[in-house]
């Protein structure tokens, strides 16, 4: 049982919880994830891990529901309790100086990347966030995001805030004007799509996080299975980041929708 | 062993039962059967489909055994139970004592009285078989002694040393780790099981299904090994939620690893990624484990008409569990022939007599997808049997041009398993086969770390409840000795 310390509200759908998890708040990394449990009979849903405090023993997790058992999740109030909480799962960020490094997140994909903007921070690099959302309601976590970054780009898609216009249009900018070592995308599958071709355009290595399917999140159901470079990988355990070059994004779809 | 059987059989009320009735009396028996629920009503709910059989069936079974002097259904057994011994406590009516009989070297003689193949072990060497008639029914003379020990007696706890303060870790709650707990506590050490998922178990929760290994069977042994002072950790990944060395910050001298073959075997045929086509693996955890379809949250996948790939137990399991899912076509396709499935005759008569369709001598090339990437059809080839390959069995050729389309609209993949690397990835130094097995020593099943023993499907690579178990009981010997010799 892993007690709600604090809620917060983004907007309608998106929820951060503050969350006791002493142990993986000590060993997380940017880039992993957790699979939560909310009640006895509850899915084991897989969540990234936006920020965890070792000292007061938790982390945080940035919740959109979008079925019964993360809107049940966004239900819990402070002081009550997820069922299960295990991990650190998944393969952490390779962090390292890359130079300029270039972090696109799209709706509520900024909670995950949020870690790796900072890592890729205090590891030297020139860090450029490119924050996308529909509505100015679902640009998360800008103060945070700020903080670490030499450069924030904000982007909707109907100009409520920020430049008008989806993710690529801010990040194209970026790559017209300067060199850009090394990209990150997270979000929806059709937006890392868009991310990957524009970068590929530009000759940017690009990292995607995925976010698949999963029932147990050790490498034990394969419901995770995505095409990358040809070779079906597992997301749970040789990811959830791959070459976003590489990875089959038309698949991935597939596979989200067709799970619903 | 030996010595103490031996010793039990030159005792007098075992020589007078052994007097009581001739060989040709006791051979002249038929063999029991099992008494099970009828086809047609069991895949209408997850009830166990063996019975067990009553205490009179019991004895009646129990004395067809011919308390042969030198017993070599004993030899058969992986952990080498005593079987003689519990058999004739059986025919004396001493079923407390045959239960007792059993514990001494078997930790879960209630699951794999029901798991076991015995028909490849112990009954396969019967003297019965040797005269051309049905073994002893060992398995379930196993099964009626433990069943009958937990209906009617109190849960004691074992005879255990005196504790010596010496901590182990036990990383996965399966079958070797259950059974290495369980030895190591009697010894006198204080034990701590870790376990990934949310339930203790391993594959008897979230692979074995309900209607052949009950839970509360399972949840019995569990509550057994709690009175004996077995802590458990649930939701505790070693190598990701605390790494090897927190374990020896925490004052752990001992580690045994039986993290189990939990990584699924795809064949990677087009469309295999395809929505409706999943591992064995996904399929029994949703509905074992989550309980989908059963009150659980977790959703599953169904279909009209399922195709299962392959020929274990795994195999058998996923196309009863479909059954039982309201599924109203279930084919099982298996690219040998009948004769060469790995999966118990047991499990095959079920399967059969509930309905699934065999399509032995057929292999999956590839899978096709609607508009939407559901499997609407699979395309399989016809197979014929050629030379014997590695592992003796003949081995399946296609026949050229045989191919044929089968609608289906779920396709579970059961053609087995990998270990699961994410334990043995983590720990430094640690000898690591091409396979990606734990590399033991054979006998004392310690690994290339001097404090780490593994055992089980990590170290066979996918093998059977009764053997993990042997080597769980294997590496609590050695790694106790090892400790004992070392810290006290």
């Amino acid at each position: 049982m892993n007690k709600i310390v604090s809620k917060e509200q983004f907007s309608a759908n998106v929820t951060k919880l503050v969350v006791e998890a002493p142990l993986i708040a000590k060993s997380r990394r940017a880039g992993h994830f957790v699979i939560v449990r909310c009640g006895e009979k509850g899915e084991r849903i897989p969540l990234t891990i936006a920020d965890s405090d070792p000292k007061a023993g938790t982390i945080t997790l940035v919740i959109q529901s979008v079925g019964d058992s993360t809107r049940k999740i966004c239900a819990l109030e402070p002081g009550e309790c997820l069922h299960d909480v295990v991990g650190p799962l998944g393969q952490a960020t390779h962090i390292q100086k890359y130079g300029t490094v270039l972090c696109a997140g799209g709706g509520v994909g900024t909670a995950p990347l949020l870690p790796i903007i900072r890592a890729m921070k205090e590891a030297g690099n020139r860090v450029i966030s490119v924050l996308a959302g529909r509505t100015k309601d679902l640009i998360i976590l800008e103060d945070e995001v700020r903080a670490s970054s030499d450069e924030v780009i904000i982007m909707t898609d109907d100009g409520s805030y920020g430049n008008q216009g989806v993710v690529t249009v801010g990040m194209e900018e970026v790559l017209k004007r300067e060199k850009v070592d090394y990209c990150v995308t997270i979000g929806p599958a059709i937006m890392m799509k868009f991310c990957a071709l524009l970068t590929k355009k530009y000759e940017v290595p690009t990292e995607a996080s995925l976010n698949a399917i999963m029932v147990d999140g050790t490498g034990m159901c394969g419901a995770c299975r995505v095409t990358v470079g040809g070779k079906t990988r597992f997301v749970c355990v040789e990811g959830p980041e791959f070459n976003a070059h590489e990875i089959d994004f038309d698949e991935l779809m597939m596979r989200l929708k067709g799970a619903q | 062993m030996e010595q103490n059987n031996m010793d039990s059989r030159n005792e007098q009320w075992r020589i007078d039962l052994r007097n009581s009735k001739t060989p040709k009396e006791r051979t002249a028996i038929p063999r029991v059967e099992m008494p099970q629920l009828d086809p047609k009503y069991r895949i209408t709910c997850n009830e166990e489909v063996n019975q067990g059989i009553t205490a009179e069936q019991a004895v009646v079974e129990a004395s067809r055994c011919l308390d042969c002097a030198n017993p070599q259904c004993v030899t058969g057994c992986p952990v080498n139970i005593n079987i003689p011994k519990f058999i004739k406590n059986i025919e004396r009516g001493e079923f407390g004592q045959a239960a007792a009989t059993l514990k001494e070297t078997s930790s879960l003689p209630a699951v794999c009285g029901r798991v076991c193949p015995q028909e490849k072990q112990c009954e396969s060497r019967c003297i019965h078989t040797k005269m051309n008639h049905p073994a002893v029914a060992i398995g379930y003379l196993e099964r009626f002694a433990a069943d009958w020990q937990r209906d009617n007696l109190p849960q004691e706890v074992p005879a255990m040393a005196p504790a010596n303060g010496i901590k182990v870790a036990v990383i996965g709650s399966g079958p070797s780790g259950l059974s290495f707990a369980g030895d190591m506590a009697k010894k006198g050490f204080s034990v701590t099981v870790f376990e990934a998922l949310h339930e203790i178990g391993g594959v008897l929760k979230y692979g074995i299904p309900e209607f052949r290994l009950p839970n509360h069977i399972v949840d019995y042994e569990i509550e057994g090994l709690r009175k004996m002072g077995v802590e458990f950790v649930k939701d505790c990944l070693v190598g990701k939620t605390i790494s090897y060395e927190d374990l020896h910050e925490m004052g752990f001298k001992g580690v045994f690893v039986g993290s189990g073959a939990g990584f699924p075997r795809f064949m990677n045929i087009p469309g295999e990624n395809l929505n409706g086509i999943m591992s064995s693996n996904e399929y029994l955890t949703r509905i074992n484990l989550m309980e989908a379809g059963r009150g659980g949250d977790t959703p599953v996948l169904r279909g009209k008409t399922i195709a299962v790939i392959g020929g274990g137990n795994t195999a058998m399991d996923s196309t009863r569990t479909a059954l039982r899912m309201g599924t109203e076509r279930v084919i099982l396709i298996y690219r040998r022939s009948e004769e060469e499935m790995p999966a118990r005759r047991e499990e095959v008569g079920h399967a059969k007599e509930e309905g699934v369709e065999f399509k032995t001598l057929h292999n999956p090339i590839e899978y096709i997808g609607d508009d939407k990437g559901r499997v609407v059809a699979m395309r399989v080839q016809r197979m014929e049997l050629g030379e014997p390959d590695a592992s003796g069995r003949r081995s399946p050729v296609p026949v050229e041009g045989a191919i044929e389309e089968i609608p289906v609209d779920l396709v579970i993949v059961a053609v087995g398993v990998s270990p699961n690397q994410l334990v043995p990835r983590s720990i430094p130094g640690l000898d690591i086969s091409k396979r990606n097995t734990i590399v033991v020593n054979e006998e004392t099943m310690q690994s290339s770390v001097d404090d780490l023993y593994a055992g089980g499907d990590i170290v066979r690579g996918g093998a059977t409840v009764i053997l993990a178990m042997g080597d769980g009981r294997r590496a609590a010997l050695n790694m106790a000795n090892a400790l004992l010799g070392k810290f006290s």
